[in-house]
C-alpha cells in the first residue's frame, strides 16, 4: 500500500484548536507588550544583548545592544514562567521530553543563531513582528527562509533519513 | 492615509519609551509569559512537531503563525492610531528593516538550521518551562552562533 508523501495522516492529524489558539496567545503577548511599552517583541535578539554583559568587543557596546539588554531578559524568563503555567494548567503526566538528537540540535541551534542575529530577525522576529508590520524585507526573510527549512528537513530526513 | 505610523521589526531594539524600567521589565515579563504560553499551548516548543510541518505531514503551524500575526497586526497597525502613546509611556518603536544581502543570507542560514534541529530562538527558550532541558543544547549553539555573528560581523551591522 502506498501512502501518500504529503500529509499521509490528514493536513491536520493532531487537530486544530491548540494550534490556533495557542498561535492568539502568542500573538497577544507580543500584542501586549507592543501597547505596554511600544517595544518590538521579537526573540532573537536576547542572544546578543544577553551578551554585552561579558564581552568588551565594541559591537557588543554598541547601545542598541547594551540598552535593550534588561527588558529582554525578562522577556525571555516570562517566555519559561508561561511555559510553565501551561505545563500546570494542562496537567502532564510528565516533563516534555526531547528527542531529537544532540547534535542536531546544537549543529541546527549555531546555524539558527548565527542567521537569526545576521538576518535580523526569526521566526517571530521576521515572522510574527514583521509580517504584522507589512515590512516588506521581513517577508522576503520569511519566505527565503521557509524554503531552506523546508528543504533542509526533508532533504534531512527523505535523503540522509535524519 | 499615507503610509504614516508603521512600526517594524526594531533594528535596534533602542528603549523607545520613557516608561519606568521597573514597570516596562514587568510589561516585558507579563507580555512574554503570555507569549511562552501560546508557545508551549500550540505545541510550538517541540521541535517535533516543528520537524512534522517542515516535512509536509502537519500543517498546524501555519495556524499558530497566522493566529499570532493577526493579532499582533491589529496591535501594530490600529495601536499608534488609537493612543496617543503606549499605555506605560514613551513612544511606539518604528524602525525601518533594510532589505539587503545579510538580511536575505542570515535568513536562509537561519532556515537551514531551523530545518536540521526544529528549535527556533522563543521556543528554545520557552521549551524549559516545560521541562525539555535537552533544548539546552539548541541554546547554547543559538548564544554561540548569536557571538559569532557578533566577532564576526565587526561595527557593520548592529
Amino acid at each position: 500500500m502506498t501512502q501518500s508523501m504529503w500529509f499521509p495522516n490528514g493536513a491536520l492529524p493532531l487537530g486544530w484548536e491548540h494550534y490556533l489558539f495557542g498561535g492568539l496567545c502568542l500573538g497577544a503577548g507580543v500584542a501586549l507588550l507592543f501597547v505596554l511599552t511600544g517595544l518590538i517583541g521579537g526573540m532573537s535578539s536576547v542572544y546578543s544583548t544577553t551578551w554585552s554583559w561579558f564581552v568588551d568587543r565594541p559591537f557588543f557596546q554598541q547601545s542598541s545592544l547594551t540598552g535593550s539588554r534588561v527588558w529582554r531578559v525578562a522577556y525571555a524568563g516570562g517566555l519559561i514562567i508561561g511555559a510553565a503555567a501551561w505545563f500546570v494548567w494542562s496537567g502532564q503526566p510528565t516533563r516534555v521530553a526531547v528527542s531529537i538528537p544532540t547534535w542536531q540540535l546544537f549543529v541546527g541551534g549555531l546555524l539558527v543563531g548565527y542567521g537569526a542575529r545576521l538576518s535580523q530577525g526569526c521566526t517571530s522576529g521576521h515572522g510574527i513582528c514583521g509580517l504584522a508590520s507589512l515590512s516588506r524585507p521581513s517577508l522576503v526573510a520569511v519566505v527565503t527562509f521557509m524554503a531552506t527549512a523546508f528543504m533542509t528537513a526533508n532533504v534531512m530526513w527523505r535523503l540522509v533519513g535524519v | 492615509m499615507a503610509s504614516t505610523i508603521i512600526p517594524t521589526i526594531t533594528r535596534d531594539g533602542a528603549p523607545a519609551t520613557k516608561a519606568s524600567p521597573v514597570a516596562v521589565v514587568c510589561a516585558a515579563l507579563v507580555a512574554g509569559a503570555l507569549f511562552g504560553f501560546g508557545l508551549a499551548w500550540s505545541t510550538m516548543i517541540r521541535p517535533e512537531v516543528v520537524l512534522a510541518f517542515l516535512r509536509f505531514q502537519d500543517l498546524g503551524l501555519m495556524l499558530v503563525m497566522g493566529g499570532g500575526v493577526a493579532v499582533t497586526f491589529v496591535a501594530y497597525q490600529l495601536g499608534p492610531r488609537v493612543l496617543p502613546r503606549p499605555l506605560l509611556g514613551g513612544a511606539f518603536a518604528l524602525r525601518a528593516a533594510v532589505l539587503d544581502r545579510p538580511t536575505v543570507v542570515g535568513a536562509a542560514i537561519f532556515g537551514i538550521g531551523w530545518g536540521l534541529c526544529g528549535v527556533c530562538p522563543g521556543p528554545a527558550i520557552a521549551g524549559l518551562g516545560a521541562g525539555s532541558y535537552e533544548l539546552g543544547w539548541a541554546i547554547a549553539g543559538i548564544a554561540l552562533g548569536a557571538l559569532g555573528q557578533g566577532i564576526t560581523a565587526g561595527k557593520r551591522r548592529g
